[in-house]
């Protein structure tokens, strides 16, 4: 293993010296997401396995190349699982694309415990930086304010940072009890209803809402849930057909086959209907929405930065279109200043954080 | 604590005259302190041992004054050591001789509450305690609670990543902020994150989260509000030994309970704050553990029937559920009071913040009782057990030059043993001066060029809280040669990861 960290290392090094582009590309599972990159294609699957876990401190040390399905199995034969439930996309999707592409999945927003963005499980990272140093940021315990805590700014940062080796998480027991209730109505109702349960302690641990049915997800112990069910309106989907329909979420399989853009929207909780065209999968409690549409990038983005919102074409439309929405000229600053703390010829993954520059 | 910092010496009176009339010239009716006995109470923070006066004392009103500030000192190149309510315990605050104190203390609005979208946007010198006040009306709390959390604001918290005893359950300050806004060294407005999760980008704001006044200035935060439980109860369990608690601990988290607060305290801990407080603690106990359910009436009855068997399992000697409220309040308040108490026995006390794996909770405090024998010097400890977060207090008297040179000896031992058991120097209280060597130790070299380096991408010149934080590679060179000198390499050979 250690030999392919000090192969990569020479690689970085001489394409830096060259000015020449890598690809950081694993299981491919997630291509579609951002900017097109051409370059030298460096693959980390090669470097996998687990590092250390001890079910005890609900942390996992792991190498960035293992397939994220492996992972979740070893999890789940312990009781345990990654508290985002993040897409897979695909069998080869792989811990570090994962981590490197920062998307997580229903039980985001969830009141139940330790759930959250991806980065709020990153513990600790090691990474070869585009100089072809060797790095290790964080480490393996649950609090730790030693240095700039710059492993968190590795999830979602896709490749643009370093090479991801091995990555620390935090993850969480499995609840108890879950059970999913399905209740038909209008979207307004739906977001209302979404918005209403927040407010309230209940073990509310994912929202959905399509096609006019509105889904919750309860998750926590036999009490919580049993109590819950007795408030919440709906009808009880049954075990397999709840597993499925999250599964189903996670995976965006509505939007699979479309050839319209896929819109990835950001929005405040409490934002009504958006009432743009096409078809729509909300979550989070009304806080992100998928819309497949093809309506233009203009029209949607401006519509939802009014709103407080942010806008990304997630998957499929016009390549042409930015997939990401600009940052603000401060930040935009910051950001590239950072980027070239650690890439300074940027070689890596270059094209790949492509921003909107009109938006 | 930090010999090499930089900070420490006599204000040059002449600078001092030049900063203050352009700093008033450049920023009408802002107030200004300079002369001696004003800037005086600003001399130190929580880190009381290390004291300094600042070149002067500035308190912005508006966040417009806090950018004018920034401006004008940035036009002259003098550093800028923020300041919230100076209650962090690794020397964060401490003023540097050359440097402007910026007190974000009248920076203390709470901007907005929205109780449908449950956040709460407020000014950074807000108290931390004052936000979860603001929003009990609505039924809902900021989940973050240091136990300074009267005194303590909630930039501070953002710039150390603050925790507390409800975190275990609900997360750090990191977890908890949604977006910040202030001003970057050159005085120019920037906001990172917001209410609409995940933007894509560089999640700067996570980068800003425990910063510790480095990289960034802080005017506003976004805190995300939860709802209160309905219900809460609070077990006292003991333990006939240390080592029985720790494993206890592990033993609660492996079987899958997340109670909302998991606290240590060992025999020399209950002792020390029941007079004071009486609590009920069983000063008979090696350890008691304080373990808190809350949710619905229902689920905390379910929850804490379960974790009373796991712990009568894992081998508790004596179990107390609170009955009300009012004796729930009684056993935290022991907990909560003891950083105090321990003031009120010693003249002085040295709070360490190291984290480790839960599982060596057990070796690591039987280890720093022998280092109690070793360097002659009492040491209670209270700390976040579910976290892994320990809090030795090393008791001493300052005025004794020999009990501060073996408190800091004690301490920095403490901080080397968390490390080769897999863990890290500060859990929650941050760098500041006080670990700068330790960091040292717990990076290696690229590591920490590559922080010197994003410190830099802020501010270039290094005017933001300078010879805080992270160490210069020449002060860890020197900081090496001392270790080897000392005989103190101990654990040379372990990774430093
Ligand atoms: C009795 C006691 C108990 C404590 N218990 C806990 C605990 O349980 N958990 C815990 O985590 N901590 C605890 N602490 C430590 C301390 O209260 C926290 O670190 C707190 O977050 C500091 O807040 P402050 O406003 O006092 O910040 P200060 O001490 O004034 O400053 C801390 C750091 O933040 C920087 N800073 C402050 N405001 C800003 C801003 N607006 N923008 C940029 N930088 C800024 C400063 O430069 C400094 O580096 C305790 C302290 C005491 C005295």
């Amino acid at each position: 293993m250690d030999a392919l960290v000090a192969t990569w290392s020479a690689q970085i090094r001489s394409a830096g010296a060259a000015g020449r582009a890598l690809w950081i590309s694993a299981g491919g599972t997630k291509a579609f997401y951002g900017g097109a990159v051409v370059g030298e294609r460096l693959d980390p699957r090669g470097y996998h396995g687990v590092v250390e876990y001890e079910p005890s401190e609900l942390v996992v040390t792991v190498r960035a190349g293992t397939r994220l399905a492996d992972l979740e199995a070893l999890l789940a034969a312990h009781g345990q699982m990654l508290a985002f439930e993040p897409p897979h996309f695909g069998d080869a999707a792989t811990v570090g694309g994962m981590v490197a592409a920062g998307l997580a999945g229903p039980r985001r927003l969830a009141q139940s415990v330790g759930t959250g963005a991806v980065r709020d499980s990153v513990l600790g990272v090691r990474l070869i930086d585009g100089r072809g140093e060797v790095l290790a940021f964080g480490g393996r315990v649950v609090k730790n304010v030693a240095g700039y805590d710059v492993s968190r700014v590795l999830a979602g940062s896709l490749g643009t940072l370093g090479l991801l080796l091995e990555i620390s998480l935090k993850v969480v027991p499995r609840p108890v009890c879950e059970a999913t209730l399905v209740y038909r109505c209008s979207q307004a109702t739906a977001l209302t209803c979404m918005q209403d349960w927040m407010r309230q302690p209940l073990p509310v641990s994912a929202t959905a809402y399509a096609e006019g049915l509105l889904q919750v997800r309860l998750s926590g112990g036999e009490a919580a849930v049993a109590e819950a069910l007795q408030v919440l309106p709906g009808d009880r989907l049954p075990v397999t057909a709840a597993v499925d329909h999250w599964m189903a979420v996670r995976e965006l399989a509505f939007a699979r086959t479309t050839a319209a853009a896929l819109w990835r929207l950001g929005l405040p909780a409490s934002v009504p209907p958006l009432a743009l065209p096409g078809t729509e999968l909300v979550e989070w409690n009304g806080q992100r929405r998928w819309l497949v549409t093809d309506a233009p990038a203009r029209v949607i983005r401006a519509r939802v930065r009014a709103l407080g919102g942010h806008a990304t074409r997630f998957r499929g439309g016009d390549p042409t279109v930015a997939p990401f929405p600009a940052s603000s000229p401060v930040v935009a600053q910051l950001e590239a200043r950072v980027r070239a703390a650690f890439d300074p010829q940027q070689i890596l993954n270059p094209g790949r954080w492509h921003a909107d520059a009109t938006d | 604590m930090n010999r090499g910092y930089a900070g420490r010496g006599a204000v040059d009176p002449e600078r001092r005259r030049l900063v203050v009339a352009h700093l008033r010239a450049a920023v009408p009716g802002l107030a200004v302190l300079d002369a001696e006995e004003a800037v005086a109470p600003f001399e130190c923070d929580g880190l009381s041992v290390e004291r300094q006066r600042p070149l002067a004392v500035v308190l912005p009103g508006t966040a417009a004054e806090v950018s004018a500030v920034l401006r004008a000192c940035h036009a002259l190149q003098v550093p800028v050591v923020a300041r919230g309510a100076g209650t962090g315990l690794s020397g964060g605050a401490l003023p540097h001789r050359e440097a402007v104190l910026l007190s974000l203390a009248r920076l203390d609005q709470i901007l907005a509450l929205d109780p449908v979208a449950c956040t709460a946007r407020v000014q950074s010198g807000v108290r931390n305690l004052a936000i979860s006040e603001a929003a009990a009306p609505h039924g809902l709390f900021y989940a973050p609670d240091p136990s300074s959390q009267i005194a303590c604001t909630i930039g501070g918290n953002v710039a150390e990543n603050a925790g507390g005893v409800q975190c275990l359950r609900y997360g750090l300050t990191v977890h908890n902020v949604l977006g910040i806004a202030g001003y970057t060294v050159e005085g120019e407005a920037f906001a990172f994150g917001g209410a609409a999760p995940d933007a894509p980008g560089l999640d700067l704001l996570a980068l800003a989260v425990g910063s510790e006044g480095t990289l960034l200035i802080v005017t506003e935060v976004l805190v995300r509000l939860l709802p209160r439980p309905a219900a809460r109860c609070c077990l006292l369990a003991s333990f006939a030994t240390v080592e029985a608690a720790g494993v206890a601990v592990a033993d609660l988290i492996a079987a899958g309970f997340v109670p909302s607060g998991l606290e240590m305290m060992d025999q020399a801990a209950t002792r020390m704050v029941e007079p004071f407080v009486q609590a009920g603690y069983d000063l008979e106990a090696a350890a008691i553990l304080l373990c808190e359910a809350d949710g619905t009436a229902t689920e905390v009855a379910e929850r804490v029937a379960a974790m009373q068997q796991r712990l009568q399992a894992s081998g508790a000697t004596r179990i107390a559920a609170s009955r009300d409220e009012a004796e729930r309040l009684r056993f935290w308040a022991g907990r909560k009071n003891a950083f105090p108490a321990a003031g009120r026995v010693s003249p002085d006390y040295y709070c360490m913040d190291g984290t480790i794996p839960r599982r060596h909770l057990g070796a690591v405090l039987t280890a720093i009782a022998a280092m109690e024998q070793r360097y002659g010097l009492r040491c209670p400890n209270v700390f976040h057990a579910g976290d892994g977060n320990l809090h030795p207090l090393i008791l001493f008297d300052a005025n004794d030059a020999d009990q501060l040179a073996r408190a800091e000896a004690f301490g920095a031992e403490i901080l080397r043993t968390c490390i080769a058991f897999g863990g890290t120097v500060t859990g929650e209280h941050g760098v500041g001066v006080e670990k700068i060597d330790q960091l040292c130790a717990q990076f290696d070299d690229p590591t920490r060029v590559a922080f010197l380096r994003l410190r830099a991408a802020f501010d270039p010149a290094g005017l933001l809280n300078p010879g805080k934080a992270i160490p210069t590679l020449r002060r860890c060179a020197e900081h090496g040669r001392e270790h080897v000198h000392g005989g103190q390499a101990r654990f040379a050979d372990l990774p430093r990861w």
